[in-house]
Parts: C-alpha cells; structure tokens; sequence
C-alpha cells in the first residue's frame, strides 16, 4: 500500500496535519507566525548545509531550524530592537545565504522549488516514519506541557507567580516548533509551512469554545485541507503544496462565511 | 518564631536611570493582611512582581517559603478574543478541577450564571469575582491582589472588598493587596505599607494614617478620609460576625478634624459611608 505515491502522500500530509493543528493553535494565540516564517526560511540554508556536509538534507533541515529558534530566543532577550525586526533580520539573511550556499554545491541539481513550495508527491517512507516518530514526540511533550503553557499564555504574570516555569517553557516550545517546521518543509515547503500552520487554526476559531477545541479542530481542519488540497491537485494537475493551501485558505472562507449563520441557526 | 512567607530584603531596581525599588525590606507572615499603598507611579506593581519573582531586582534577595502556595491576581487581565476560554476552563488554567468545585467556587463570589460564558464577554467587576473563584479553587498560603477593583463601581468596589474577607477567613491565608482604594482597605488591615519607591512608613492603619510621611503623600484630605471612612465604623464585631458595641475607647466620632481650607463635601462621604457600612458588615 505504502507502495502508491499518492497514499504516501495522504499518509504524510494528514500525519502533518494532526501535528500542525495543535502548534498552529499556540502559533495564533501567541502571535508566533512570524517566527515560525523565520524558522521555515532558516531552513533552507539547512540543505545547503546538509548538501555541502554530505548529510541528509532533511537532518540539516531539522538542525538549522533548532538553532534558527535558539539564536532567536537569546536575540528576544534583548530590547533595543524590536522582536519583528530581529525575526525578519534573521528569515533573510538566513533565506540569503541559503541561496547563495546552494549555489556552491556542485554537481548536484536542487530543485529549488521543491523546497520552497514543497513537493507532498515525493513524499517516501523514511519522511513517513521521521514524520510519525518526530511529530508524534513533538505532540506527546506538547500534550504534557500543555496547562502551564496555556496559563503563561493568557497570562505569563499568573503562570510566573503560580510557580511555573516560564523561561524554560517558553524555550521548549520554540525548540518543538522548530522540530516541526524542519519536518514539515519537504512537504509543504519554506514558503507555505506557515499558511499550513495557521491558516486551519483560524478556521477552527470560528467554532471553538475552549483551547483545547480550537486545537483538535485545526488538526481536523489541515487534515481536510490536505485531503482537498492533493485531490485538487490530482485532477487539475496543479502544485499540491500551494493546492494544500489553496483549499485551507477556501476553508477558511467558507466556514467564515457560514459561522454567523450557523451561530444565528442555534439561537 | 516562624519564618515569613516571603521575604525581600535590601531590594534595588533602576530602569534605566530611575530608581523604582530602593532598598525595600519587607516580609509577610502567615495570616497576616497586608495592604500596600503609595500614588501612582510609586512602584507598588514592581514591588509586588519582585517579590514573586516576575521581576529580578538589582541588588538584594527574596526569600520564598519553601513549597509556598500563591494565588495571584492580576491588575488587568486582557484575554485576546483570538483564544476560546470559558470560565469553567480559566479556573482550572494552573489546575484541575471538576465541574462540580467549579460551579461551587462561581457560587461562592456571586457568578455562577457564568460558568459557561466566554471570559472576554464578562464585565470588569465579574472578572474580578473570576479570578478571586480560581484563588479558591488554588487554596493558596498567600494571596496577591494588584488593585482588585480597578474598573468596579464604588458598590461593586465594597461588595468585593467583602468577598475578599470572606475568601481569607475560609482559606486562613495570608493577604498582600495593592490598593488605592483609601476609603475601603484599612478597616481590615493588619499592616498598612505606605509605599513610594521606598517604605516610606508602615503599621498598624492608625499608625500610618497619622504619620507625616503618610499625609505628605496623600495629603491631609485623603488622611481625613479615611478617618471619615473609620469613624462609621463605631461598633465592633465578635468572632461569629455580629455587632458589638465597640468599648475600648475607638471613638471615631472625635478621631478626624477638617484641616484648613478642607473642600471636601462632608454629607456626601456619609452617604457613601453608610453604603458602604452596609456592605461590609457580615452578615
């Protein structure tokens, strides 16, 4: 079965989704898009890495999105300049030099565009297992830290009196969302990882009544979303990583569009 | 001899080149109510969120109780409309708790009708109530309470200054409170703090109240209105709560005189009084 291309793809991009929809939440609820954007740029320069140090690419990916969040963190710490402005330094010049670094490697074609866009139909069983190994651990800690990390985020002064330790929670989250975003770029790439992330978590806004609904319905919502997105892609032939996004950003709208009138419809 | 609950000693902080805390010693015993005063801009919030260790000081250290329960209140609390939360979920936001205590606690502060409610549609003063429930729930050694009826009206303001009393007499806990709420802390203080960047003086409300430093701050009107505000209260209560004639000599009556050139409108503080009075008393 794992054989078709297109069940592997299904496989991959649902596994993603189910991961995606509960980061996504704590990336909407935090403002975190823009870093989550800056760690996804990073990684391009992690396959430059891995391609020049001979390692796999996706290992690379992972490793310079690790160290993307850890510069940020220590660069958040500081307050002569703003947050925006450290992350969008730091999307760039990392976007720029992992540009320039591909174009030393030689002797190999990158498809760039596999990276920036993603490319979920090329999806093999090694990013099936990394996906289900290091999604699921990334899920399982973020299950197990998930009330003190709620508390620090509707309020770091009640989470930081309570005695929970909100530094050290702060810096696990980052690492986990770097974790994801490395492992999500072969499918939806550096340019659409965010969208993937977000674009569900807003969807299931509309609907929620407590965080815990919110995070279950973005999974529900990207996996949707991921479904359409390859079926789209399937008949019309057309990008599946944009296609993916396309059908979120469609979802979005619809159920936008539908929220007031179901809203009125239950009184 | 216990030790305190939590203890600064000799605390110093500059932003930049303002001094908000200077060399702040100050401690908190079990049970004990401690009401933390001081104008705006004095530096009481940072106090407070140094002593919790939201804020590192300078120089100087804070002790903390070893496995000492706090429950804090915030000034403000502003959940982004972005995150869906009911009341029941805030309650159990640092832990769990069954539906069942959760309805009970709602019920406790006068907002049971809430329980199902999002918490960005709630007004200022059921917030309040919100967050002293979630206290209950948390049953602290020491509760914080960073001016609990900013944004209440004055009824609302003595009717949580009750719920307040009431929640300590259950919990047996101790209270540090900032306040500005001259009129309604003092009654119920052990130890008035009268803050200005540093501990300008502190005691027993009538200690303070008469201490220069204190009148300097606030000015002499806001001294006599808290006499205006002590002076209604000319009967005592025993333990149940019940009414007593107050015979140790606490005669208000003859406590407060009306400086030079004192504007304020005498008749219109008692009525406020007398509202208040019937707030406050245990029923």
């Amino acid at each position: 079965m794992m054989d078709d291309f297109l069940t592997r793809a299904v496989i991959g991009g649902i596994l993603l989704a189910f991961v995606c929809g509960p980061f996504g939440a704590f990336i909407v609820w935090r403002r975190m898009a823009f870093f989550g954007d800056t760690l996804a740029h990073s990684a391009l320069l992690g396959v430059a890495l891995g391609l020049l140090m001979g390692v796999d690419v996706r290992i690379g990916m992972i490793a310079t999105c690790l160290a993307a969040a850890l510069i940020l963190a220590i660069g958040q710490r500081q307050s002569r300049l703003g947050s925006d402005t450290v992350l969008g330094m730091l999307a760039h010049s990392t976007l720029a030099l992992g540009m320039v670094a591909l174009a030393f490697v030689q002797g190999i074609a990158v498809d760039l565009m596999a990276y920036l866009f993603g490319d979920i139909l090329a999806v093999n069983v090694a990013d099936i297992w990394l996906l289900g190994l290091g999604g699921g651990l990334a899920l399982l800690v973020l299950v197990w830290m998930w009330r003190p990390l709620l508390a620090l985020t509707v309020s770091p002064e009640i989470a930081a009196a309570e005695s929970i330790p909100v530094e050290r929670l702060r810096l696990v989250f980052m690492l986990l969302m770097a974790l994801v975003i490395g492992m999500a770029i072969k499918i939806v790439g550096v340019l659409l990882i965010t969208a993937l992330l977000i674009v569900p978590a807003a969807s299931a806004r509309f609907f929620a009544r407590t965080p815990e609904q919110m995070a279950i319905g973005a999974a529900l919502f990207g996996a949707a979303s991921v479904m359409a997105g390859i079926s789209l892609s399937w008949h019309v032939d057309s990008p599946a990583g944009p296609s993916i996004v396309i059908s979120a950003a469609g979802l979005f709208l619809l159920v936008g569009m539908a929220s007031p009138v179901i809203r009125r419809l239950r009184g | 001899m216990t030790a305190p609950l939590i203890e600064g000693r000799g605390l110093i902080l500059s932003f930049g080149n303002e001094r908000v805390l200077d060399n702040v010693t100050l401690s908190i015993n079990a049970g004990e109510i401690m009401t933390l005063i001081g104008p705006n801009g004095a530096g009481k919030s940072t106090l407070v969120k140094t002593l919790l260790g939201l804020q590192s000081a300078d120089q100087g250290e804070v002790i903390r109780k070893p496995g000492l329960r706090i429950g804090y209140v915030p000034q403000k609390l502003a959940i982004d409309q972005v995150l869906p939360m009911t009341v029941k979920r805030f309650l159990t936001l640092t832990r769990s708790a069954s539906r069942g205590d959760c309805q009970k606690v709602l019920e406790q502060v006068g907002a049971s009708h809430v329980i199902d409610s999002q918490m960005s549609s709630l007004s200022g003063g059921e917030t309040q109530r919100v967050m002293l429930a979630r206290t209950l729930l948390l049953r602290p050694d020491l509760l914080v309470l960073d001016e609990p009826t900013q944004g209440v009206d004055v009824t609302g303001q003595a009717e949580l200054y009750r719920l307040i009393d009431d929640i300590r007499a259950e919990l047996n806990c101790a209270v540090l409170m900032i306040s500005h709420d001259l009129h309604l802390v003092m009654a119920k203080t052990d130890q008035v703090v009268c803050f200005n960047r540093h501990v300008c003086c502190s005691g027993i409300p009538e200690t303070v109240r008469q201490h220069p430093e204190y009148r300097s701050l606030f000015g002499d009107r806001a001294a006599d209105a808290i006499g205006i505000y002590t002076h209604a209260h000319d009967h005592e209560h025993d333990l149940a709560g019940h009414v007593v004639d107050g015979g140790d000599g606490h005669d208000h009556h003859h406590g407060h005189v009306h400086g030079p050139g004192c504007a304020h409108g005498h008749h219109h503080h008692e009525e406020e009084i007398d509202e208040k009075d019937r707030i406050w008393r245990p029923q």
